[in-house]
């Protein structure tokens, strides 16, 4: 497979980690090969927490700025941030759910406009699927499952060209099984909300 | 059964790099391992340790690197496969009875696990361990990927039972920190029961025997470089007058950027991966053919300098350059455009990078810094620490551990950090060298790895400062790892004993000491207030547990707080102890549910007594 570069942008506590995890265990099913490279340390406190992932033939495990083709952000800010890793060519899925930095909280620093986030993703790169994942995983039954709502989308965009069985079955994989049931849901509400369009 | 102890060669599974270098040291038949949590090493003891639950491996969290080093020497002189594992500035706490294990060496295999971490994800500096192998006569071993990681383990301790040397495998955050896909291989059976023979003219140091024993050294290292020579680790791919010589994770950058540029046919890449003693002979044939050769490594110039020297040696005169002004840096870290941009500088290619998006007219992004966590108990203490210093002139050195953020405002403890244990050493030094009013801080694990040292030192000198040992019960920073001062019952493991620590101060001969609970603030301030005021070494305890820590065990039930009506916007809350649950909205402080944990500092703090626990 040419090799398809991904990067993952989170708050830490958001699931980042295990969402890549489940992409790489999808591949596995897919018999695609991946490497991946993830930031943590200080994720538990607050800070963003990264991953790149590189499917098919290359052999580095990380990705230089303007080099993502798929860029998918859990929080609008965090996706904005990372557009330096972008390229006129690349689709963009993210969550409009924010979590404002501590600083916004208190008045202190400045949150852009998520419309605004929008039209920039949208201007800069190869087309944006924006989604509210918050408001899914709770109805899917629990804020957690934010990640696990983004990875329905980015498998509907079908920028990845993974099958939604294949993920689906790596989900049950990589997931303790009391709560596969209710992230399979969350899957297809995500999946069905990135085929109803943007919001 | 844990993941990594299942017996099922040939089964492919996808491992972070810790994984598999922990799978590696399984499957080699490690016997023995001993570590102090430091990332990015810390999830190779992580699972090392789990598998010594379930299994008759040997595993310890020793108080320090030093102490672990020392640990897994006298194991690795009784006949056991032995690891010993830490983080880069660790390997400076060890280096010590490092030096001196060169020379008196092993009897079992050993390897020594220095994680580098250039770019400084999760450090206080990014020095280059490749140094240490050259310093200490050691052989060095360093992996270019996740899988390849898994192979080298088991070879270093081949390669050290042969040579009686222990090995380094040096890796860097990227190989620890990766994903990859692994085939699992056969477990070598553990050798568990070891027996010491005695050996003074061998394990006695006295400079009589040392002078032999460097002697030997030597004659190992000569036998060590006729196998690097030999080595498949050290191996050149592909054919062509321009060469490259990339170690690590450049390595596959090199590999992808020499595709990119379509300059295959051209480009011979040699990468080291036996990389101490460099292999001499190899490098100089490869030499031999090229016009030219671009040296790729990240932190210093370790391969540039000595493929120079073999050049000279050699009577080469051609263009090798690594570290320049226009090519490559010794700062942070590579990555893959940067180094196809200097292949295709160095080697003349015409190459046009994709333009890159315009971020010039991006809206403006709030900096999301780490935080101390919401209800965390060392920002009940360092507010405590302030209020009781208000209006003095105080120095408040810091150390390493979660704590070390209370050094952003607003409460700005933390002026001078440079190493484990430091912050009680330079508390002396500051409290001699001024007339300032000296607080320092230092976690409850720091304390056992290296502030007692310091706490005796300032006992006999008479320094004048107040230590605050932060308490929380655990290892907060590094992914909660235990430590000599932690209930293991709590996590349902027996079989440990338990030091502590107010019995320890005191017994160290400090002559004030007090505990408090943090988040009882007035009578937290009223303590540390007593402890300033005492002329000498006074040392006040803050015994709370970290807070993810008490959820994780289930000893807190988090119970949110919220803000009434009372609130008349004084933000005492914010201005003083700016816990991330906080936020505005139309200019009124609220708190998130979600996050607040009930800790009731603010609810204390606040003037009007507005902030209530939620109905």
């Amino acid at each position: 497979m040419k090799p398809l570069r991904m990067i993952i942008v989170a708050v830490g506590g958001q699931g980042n980690l295990l969402a890549s995890k489940v992409l790489g265990e999808a591949a596995l099913i897919e018999g695609v090969e991946v490497r991946m490279s993830e930031i943590h340390g200080m994720a538990q406190r607050g800070g963003v927490v990264e991953s790149s992932i590189i499917f098919g033939d290359a052999s580095s495990s990380i990705i230089s700025d303007g080099e993502a083709d798929i860029l998918l952000g859990f929080e609008p800010a965090e996706t904005l941030r990372a557009i330096a890793r972008c390229s006129a060519n690349t689709k963009v899925i993210t969550n409009t759910a924010t979590l404002p930095p501590f600083t916004v909280g208190i008045g202190k620093g400045t949150y852009p406009e998520v419309d605004e986030i929008k039209r920039v993703l949208k201007e800069k790169t190869a087309g944006l699927v924006a989604i509210d994942a918050m408001a899914l995983a709770r109805e899917a039954g629990s804020p957690m499952s934010v990640n696990i709502v983004l990875l329905g989308a980015l498998i509907q965009t079908g920028a990845l060209g993974f099958s939604k069985e294949n993920v689906k079955a790596a989900i049950k994989r990589r997931i303790k099984p009391a709560l596969v049931e209710m992230n399979l849901n969350a899957f297809d509400l995500g999946f069905e909300a990135a085929a109803a369009g943007t919001v | 059964m844990h993941k990594l102890l299942k017996d099922s060669p040939g089964e492919k599974i996808m491992l972070l790099g810790n994984e598999a270098i922990a799978r590696g040291a399984v499957e080699a038949g490690v016997a023995f391992a001993t570590t102090y949590p430091g990332t990015p090493s810390s999830e190779v003891s992580l699972n090392l340790f789990q598998m010594s639950r379930e299994s008759d491996l040997y595993f310890e969290y020793s108080t320090n690197e030093k102490v672990a080093l020392e640990v897994a020497a006298a194991a690795a002189n009784s006949g056991l496969r032995t690891f010993c594992m830490m983080k880069h500035v660790g390997l400076n706490v060890a280096a010590d009875p490092l030096m001196t294990l060169a020379y008196i060496g092993v009897t079992a295999g050993m390897v020594i696990l220095t994680a580098d971490d250039p770019a400084m994800f999760s450090s206080q500096n990014e020095q280059d361990n490749r140094y240490y192998a050259k310093f200490g006569h050691f052989p060095m071993f360093e992996p270019s990927c996740v899988a390849e990681a898994k192979d080298m383990i088991k070879e270093a301790f081949e390669l050290s039972e042969t040579l009686k040397q222990p090995v380094i495998l040096r890796t860097t955050t990227r190989i620890n920190h990766s994903n990859a896909f692994v085939t699992f291989g056969d477990i070598k059976e553990r050798q568990t029961n070891g027996r010491f023979e005695r050996n003074p003219m061998r394990c006695v140091t006295v400079p009589a025997v040392a002078r032999r024993l460097h002697v030997k050294l030597l004659e190992r290292m000569d036998k060590a470089a006729g196998m690097s020579e030999a080595s498949a680790f050290n191996f050149v791919t592909g054919q062509g007058v321009w060469g490259v010589v990339a170690n690590g994770v450049s390595y596959h950058y090199a590999l992808d950027a020499v595709k990119d540029l379509g300059i295959e046919s051209k480009v011979k890449i040699l990468r080291p991966g036996f990389s101490n003693p460099m292999p001499k002979d190899k490098i100089k044939d490869f030499l031999s053919g090229c016009e030219k050769v671009l040296v790729i490594e990240e932190g210093e110039p370790f391969m540039e300098e000595a493929i120079k020297a073999f050049a000279q040696e050699a009577g080469l005169v051609i263009p090798i350059q690594g570290k320049t002004d226009t090519l490559f840096t010794s700062l942070g870290e590579f990555h893959p455009a940067m180094v196809r941009e200097n292949i295709a500088a160095f080697f003349g290619i015409d190459f046009t990078p994709a333009p890159k998006i315009d971020t010039s007219d991006i809206p403006e992004i709030a900096n999301r810094p780490p935080n101390l966590c919401s209800g965390c108990s060392h920002r009940a203490t360092f507010y405590a620490i302030k209020k009781a210093a208000q209006g003095m002139d105080v120095i408040h050195p810091s150390d390493i551990g979660c704590y070390t953020l209370g050094f952003m405002p607003p409460l700005s403890i933390g002026d001078f950090v440079i190493c484990m244990g430091g912050s009680v050493s330079t508390s002396c030094g500051f409290s001699k060298a001024t007339d300032q009013k000296v607080v320092s801080v230092i976690g409850d694990s720091t304390f056992f790895h290296s502030g007692i040292t310091g706490l005796v030192n300032a006992v006999f000198n008479r320094h004048n400062f107040t230590l605050v040992i932060l308490e929380n019960g655990i290892t907060a920073m590094t992914g909660h790892q235990p430590h000599p001062g932690v209930d293991m019952e709590l996590m349902g493991m027996d079989g440990y004993g338990r030091v502590n620590i107010e019995n320890l101060v005191k017994a160290l001969g400090v002559e004030h000491v007090s505990v408090i609970k943090p988040f009882k603030v007035k009578k937290s301030i009223e303590t540390l207030k007593e402890a300033m005021a005492f002329d000498g070494v006074s040392v006040v305890i803050s015994q709370e547990p970290c807070i993810l820590w008490a959820k994780s065990i289930k000893l807190k039930k988090p119970r949110a707080f919220e803000v009434t009506d009372k609130c008349t916007d004084h933000k005492e809350c914010i201005n003083g102890i700016a816990c991330p649950s906080f936020y505005i909205e139309e200019g009124r402080v609220k708190i998130d549910a979600d996050t607040c944990v009930g800790c009731a500092l603010c609810a204390q703090i606040c003037p009007e007594n507005a902030i209530r626990p939620l109905k």
